[in-house]
């Protein structure tokens, strides 16, 4: 029977359980902290001094853990990006500008276990040398930045932060800073430009990586909230017991966030894809099925940038073929059938939706968070929101499902950031899965519909 | 050792492919610092004489890979596999692939030329049906909210926005929605107006300010489709260089206040020039039709003055059509010709006493002139002299020299290190009656101890001028000058970089260019044989003055840019 499988948010919704400092520490937290910086050098299979920060990094490596802010990039990968010593300070960036609509999760462990993030940002540091972090935090979590800083205050006052972390010798701090409302933060240079004090314009890579050219242009790792929190219990448990949660090609757990036409819409924490799309809407333990005398129409897989699914849409995978509803949660069999499990948000669209006003909502919402930057997006994202507009008051052409999609096609792919992808997605699986609907809207109807 | 060091200096050259055609193109080229930087996809094109469209990239201007114009379709050598080998074709040569979008690998993916590295092998499809698609693309997004006013735009005629809709564009646009409304005639500064409608926002004006002009007074407002240019509230975009944006804006959404609404440009005649304003000497375009000047635009010389000017020297130029200028030869009660004039100068000075004579020139006078001055002064032993202009200069163009040609009176001989030093001593051999004869030339002396009590002494006051002024009301013969612009000739700058300009313009009314009356004049005294042109006379004098010998200096030689000379 398909449960959740809470390690990062264990604690958070017990009712006894708040978010200061001493609930923490009873409930074992910073323990980890504490073992790992006593950890000594060990030689390796080849006889190579490996020093405790690099075996703390191989250990998140062999996690086989895939960052869960929207890519599902390996995190040991993107920490292996960093050259050790390095004649440049490492910065450390937590992302916390969770704004892809749908998305619901990081702001429960902000909210209700902010120290675990702590702890796994002072672990992460630590293994990566880095001495100064930052909490990027969007800015309508104006309480989530308010409960971070007296988070770090009392983590401070503890002395798990400032000089000399537990007498191991290593110096670190954490500061929290607030964005200003805009969904471009969350791209990871433009967090970067945002945190410099510039406008969050993204950068162009080549040749700003940021693991090479990064904050203030030194090496930095910008890693998602749950991503860190993970750390510390890929520690805690050591890389193969973590790895047996999951599958092997998605370790541990990820939280989802259920949203839309289900009863029961929340956040979920699940063994990442031992659930099927089908049991996280439809089952009791989950989103507990649709509203009576209703039926899916579409399923948003992870986030509003996320193709859309059509109900009863089947897939070809390792030549198998699977209902919609049969997709495992994880990331690769979202990726196979054309899809992406993103930031883990799951939207619900049940029949009674008119679908060609739910793809202009998404596509109002993306006009309206278009940089600007760059070309194709700047003027593409809003000509697509007018179309839609247009279509939903009455306006529409028999043209215009082809129209969209030929602004859709000259925008993904020829931005500098993956906000293209983000707002020509949609609009590409939504025409294209619902033409008839889209052809619809047309105020005289066309005779080949 | 010592031979892998030597393939490794930056003449390097890499082989790629450039719509299937094999060049070698420098591993490494100038990046807009002038420092040598990895060679990008456009700057490739570039020398294979390929050009890739672009607004945002600039030559001069940090990169920003904004606009996308550039993007290009590519294709690229195979990662090493596991055994360390580049995937091969089965003839031996390195297998190339196109580069596709990961999520859709039947698509095409493109690359910003402007920001993308060259590897060896690679091939540029910069006339494929894909790049092609994709610039077509970017231009329709470009214009869907632009208001083509091309009828009342200054940029017409030398819009981007225009060549390359001619060139890669197209005649329809799908847009059927209402377009974006934006401000307009945006007062920005005192020199600028902003249409934001046309902006393309390629930031090009935010990144010369703040990166060159050292000025962050510019920016962008707003977001997506709405974004606009636009100052910090309450500071108006003014500091000394506001005008290069224009010149760098690649549509109409920067005007010249000055020049806005004033000329169509295509009627404009442009005519290589330098700017006369201070000692830096920057080359310049001026732009001119029926003998009228409309502006001045900063030519491109990495040796002096990059691809810039300062507003000042720009806007420098309302004097040349002034009314008052001087049109007519005079002597002292009438209009007269020019071949009298030169005849009865030519017989006073044939017979003045040797030592007697002062000649006060102008280091706004060009090389040549101040040449010819100089032979008069040897002919009649002389006391020469020229007037200092001094003032603020700053850390980029501006020159504390407002002269433009001090350096060249110098190397003439006509002043010493610390011009302006013998006028007293003129004033005084006038005074004293030892001086009775006086030659000033663009100067009004009145102004430097020379009053017209002591003009009034004078047996012989010859003064050449393009205005009026109190030296010239007193001349005895009065022979009018031309403007730069109106004649050729070269100025040696503060560096002592020797550069030409063209004429662009006729000189008003009888007015006649300096150096060919004065080398008349310098004929006539010292019975030496005078030169008809300007390549002549530049060619004796560069055999003449020391500094420019060395240099083997000849007109031609000069070229557009100049050459620099040892001082």
């Amino acid at each position: 029977m398909p449960r959740e499988h809470r390690i990062i948010l264990k604690h958070a919704d017990a009712p006894e359980y708040s978010n200061d400092i001493g609930c923490y520490e009873r409930h074992g937290g910073y323990k980890m902290l504490r073992k790992t910086l006593k950890r000594k050098a060990k030689k390796d299979a080849d006889g190579n001094e490996l020093t405790p920060q690099a075996q703390t990094r191989e250990e998140v490596k062999a996690s086989g853990l895939r960052g869960r802010g929207g890519a599902g990039f390996p995190c040991g990968l993107k920490w292996s990006f960093i050259r050790h010593p390095n004649p440049k300070p490492v910065y450390l960036i937590c992302n916390a500008d969770e704004s892809e609509p749908g998305t619901f999760k990081d702001r429960q462990i902000i909210y209700k276990d902010p120290h675990q993030l702590i702890e796994g940002m002072i672990l992460s540091s630590w293994a990566n040398h880095v001495n100064l972090a930052y909490i990027y935090i969007r800015g309508e979590f104006a309480e989530g930045a308010k409960i971070m800083n007296r988070a770090l205050d009392e983590a401070r006052a503890k002395g798990y932060l400032g000089k000399n972390i537990l007498g191991s010798g290593h110096n670190l701090d954490i500061w929290v800073h607030r964005g200003a409302g805009a969904y471009i933060c969350g791209e990871e240079t433009g967090l970067i430009e945002s945190l410099e004090g510039k406008r969050a314009y993204p950068r162009i890579k080549p040749p700003y990586f940021p693991a090479v050219l990064g904050l203030y242009m030194c090496p930095t790792i910008v890693n998602n909230v749950e991503t860190l929190c993970n750390v510390k219990h890929i520690l805690e448990m050591g890389a193969d017991e973590y790895k047996k949660i999951g599958t092997p090609k998605a370790t541990g757990t990820r939280i989802v966030s259920l949203s839309g036409d289900v009863k029961q819409p929340g956040y979920y924490e699940i063994e990442a894809g031992k659930a099927t799309l089908g049991e996280l809407i439809n089952h009791k333990n989950f989103g507990g099925g649709l509203r009576k005398g209703r039926s899916i129409q579409a399923i948003i897989p992870g986030g509003s940038s996320a193709k859309v699914f059509k109900a009863n849409e089947t897939f070809d995978v390792d030549g198998e073929k699977i209902n919609v509803l049969d997709i495992p949660y994880d990331f690769d069999t979202l990726m196979a059938c054309g899809s992406m499990s993103g930031s883990g948000a799951i939207i619900v669209i049940d029949d009674s939706r008119d679908i060609v006003e739910c793809l202009a909502n998404i596509a109002e919402f993306y006009a309206h968070e278009s940089c600007g930057q760059c070309t194709p997006c700047r003027e593409g994202s809003l000509w697509m929101s007018k179309a839609l507009h247009r279509m939903t008051h009455g306006e529409g052409r028999p043209e215009d499902a082809d129209y969209l999609l030929h602004i859709a096609q000259n925008i993904q792919g020829r931005t500098i950031c993956a906000f293209g992808e983000a707002c020509a997605w949609p609009v590409l699986s939504f025409v294209n899965k619902f033409k008839k609907e889209f052809k619809a809207k047309s105020k005289k109807k066309t005779v080949a519909a | 050792m010592a031979i892998k060091k030597k393939t490794q200096t930056p003449t390097e050259t890499v082989t790629v492919k450039v719509d299937d055609r094999e060049v070698e193109v420098p591993q490494m080229m100038p990046n807009w610092q002038g420092k040598p930087a990895p060679t990008t996809v456009l700057q490739a094109c570039q020398h294979a004489g390929v050009e890739l469209p672009h607004y945002c990239y600039h030559p001069k201007l940090p990169t920003a890979g904004n606009c996308r114009m550039c993007l290009v379709h590519v294709g690229m050598p195979g990662r090493p596999g596991p055994d360390g080998k580049v995937p091969m074709n089965e003839d031996g040569t390195t297998k190339i692939f196109p580069m596709q979008l990961p999520y859709e690998p039947d698509t095409a993916r493109g690359v910003i030329g402007c920001a993308t590295d060259i590897v060896p092998g690679m091939e540029i499809h910069a006339s494929s049906l894909e790049t092609k698609e994709m610039r077509k693309a970017v231009l329709e997004s470009l214009l869907i909210n632009h208001p083509l006013d091309c009828p009342i735009c200054d940029q017409a005629g030398e819009c981007k926005l225009q060549e390359y809709s001619v060139e890669h564009g197209q005649a329809e646009s799908a847009f059927a929605e209402t377009k974006v409304h934006k401000p307009k005639a945006v007062d920005l500064g005192p020199r600028i107006t902003l249409d934001a409608e046309r902006c393309v926002l390629c930031t090009r004006c935010i990144r010369f300010t703040s990166e060159i002009a050292n000025d962050d007074t510019l920016g962008i407002v707003n977001r997506g489709s709405y974004n606009t240019i636009a100052t910090f509230p309450g500071m108006p975009f003014d500091n000394n260089y506001t005008l290069n944006t224009v010149d760098i804006c690649p549509v109409g959404a920067l005007t010249s206040k000055d020049f806005r609404f004033q000329m169509r440009t295509w009627f404009l005649k442009e005519t290589k020039s330098l700017c006369t304003s201070c000692g830096t000497g920057c080359n310049t375009v001026i732009g001119s039709r029926e003998n009228k000047m409309y502006r001045y635009e900063p030519r491109n010389n990495d040796a002096v003055n990059a691809s810039w000017m300062c507003d000042t020297g720009r806007l420098n130029y309302k004097w040349i059509g002034r009314e008052d200028r001087l049109k007519e030869v005079r002597n002292k009660d009438t209009k007269i010709s020019w071949k009298r004039a030169l005849t009865e100068i030519s017989e006073k000075l044939a017979k003045v006493e040797p030592g007697t004579t002062a000649i006060i020139a102008s280091a706004q006078q060009t090389n040549e002139e101040l040449w010819l001055l100089a032979q008069l002064r040897r002919k009649l032993k002389a006391f020469t002299d020229s007037v200092p202009r001094t003032g603020k200069g700053d850390n980029l163009l501006v020159d504390a020299d407002k002269n433009p040609n001090s350096t060249g009176a110098r190397l003439t001989g006509i002043t010493t290190r610390r011009m302006g030093l013998r006028l007293k001593r003129i004033a005084e051999g006038i005074e004293s009656g030892e001086i009775t004869t006086l030659i000033v030339f663009g100067e009004d002396v009145t102004k430097h101890d020379i009053g017209p009590k002591l003009l009034r002494k004078l047996k012989l006051l010859v003064a050449s001028d393009i205005l009026p002024n109190a030296t010239t009301e007193r001349a005895h013969y009065l022979l009018p000058g031309c403007a730069h612009a109106e004649k050729r000739g070269s100025f040696t700058n503060v560096k002592g970089r020797v550069q030409k300009f063209m004429q662009a313009l006729q000189p008003p009314g009888d007015a006649r260019a300096e150096w060919e009356f004065l080398h008349e004049l310098v004929a006539n005294v010292s019975s030496q044989n005078g030169f008809s042109t300007i390549e002549g006379l530049f060619n004796k004098m560069a055999q003449d003055v020391p500094a420019f010998a060395k240099a083997k200096l000849t007109w031609s030689d000069l070229g557009d840019n100049g050459v620099t000379v040892k001082i």
